[in-house]
């Protein structure tokens, strides 16, 4: 997986590509923990991710959480197959989801 | 009946990955189908790797199998870890609000969720996992 970051002003738009696994949530997590402070929007874009697992899920909802508390979080461009398991877990009522 | 012994740890996962999806992409199954299988596998051989034989690591078998009529896989992991019945694990409760969601219990829900057949036993000493996936 390959983690991009952009800031612009409060807002933080992480670019995702690849697999969002057990292999490297952590990686996320660790990168999230250390850029969200001071952060207002928080943006993920999924254009070219294809894969999520239950261990991306939680760094997700870990994330939700906290942007709840300090500004938003937004999810865009989710492919199918992603998509279906944000769904499939609830995730896709609990976060804002731009397909 | 084809299978594989392999040390459970998360840097192993793809190559039971490749050992499952190869077979199946041998049989033409559809894409939909492999992603799902690849969401099923990373689940369970995580868990193993993770909590069977915690602090240590230990070995995993994946069995596979298949069906004609319909087509199905029939896979089977293995592991003499703890016993550990992960079916018994409830269900994440998908309705609740961010707040009240539980930051666990995903994994095997989502295993639950892309199976046909799921079905667990503890059998001299080992945890024997055995799911069905039509395709």
């Amino acid at each position: 997986m390959e983690i991009k970051k952009l800031f612009d002003g409060t807002t933080l738009t992480v670019t995702l590509s690849g697999r969002l696994d057990a292999s490297n949530a952590q990686e996320l997590t660790k990168e999230l923990n250390a850029a969200l402070n001071g952060v207002k929007d928080l943006i993920f874009d999924f254009t070219n991710l294809k894969y999520v697992a239950s261990a991306g899920l939680r760094v997700l909802l870990t994330a939700q959480k906290r942007m709840n508390k300090q500004g938003s979080m937004t999810i865009r461009n989710v492919n199918d197959s992603v998509m279906e398991v944000l769904e499939m877990t609830g995730f896709a009522d609990l976060m804002n989801i731009e397909k | 009946m084809e299978q594989i012994t392999i040390e459970a740890t998360v840097e192993n996962l793809p190559q039971v990955n490749d050992y499952v999806i190869e077979s199946l992409e041998e049989r033409d199954c559809p894409p939909k189908i492999l992603l799902q299988m690849e969401l099923v596998i990373e689940e369970l051989f995580v868990n193993v790797a993770h909590y069977a034989y915690r602090p240590d690591v230990g070995k995993c078998t994946v069995c596979k199998e298949f069906e004609e009529n319909p087509r199905a896989l029939i896979l089977t992991l293995i592991d003499s870890g703890v016993p550990y019945n992960p079916l018994e694990h409830e269900d994440p409760d998908t309705s609740l609000g961010v707040e009240e969601r539980e930051i666990g219990g995903l994994g095997i829900f989502l295993v639950k969720k892309n199976v046909d057949e799921i079905s667990y036993e503890y059998k001299d000493g080992q945890n024997v996992l055995r799911l069905k996936k039509l395709f």
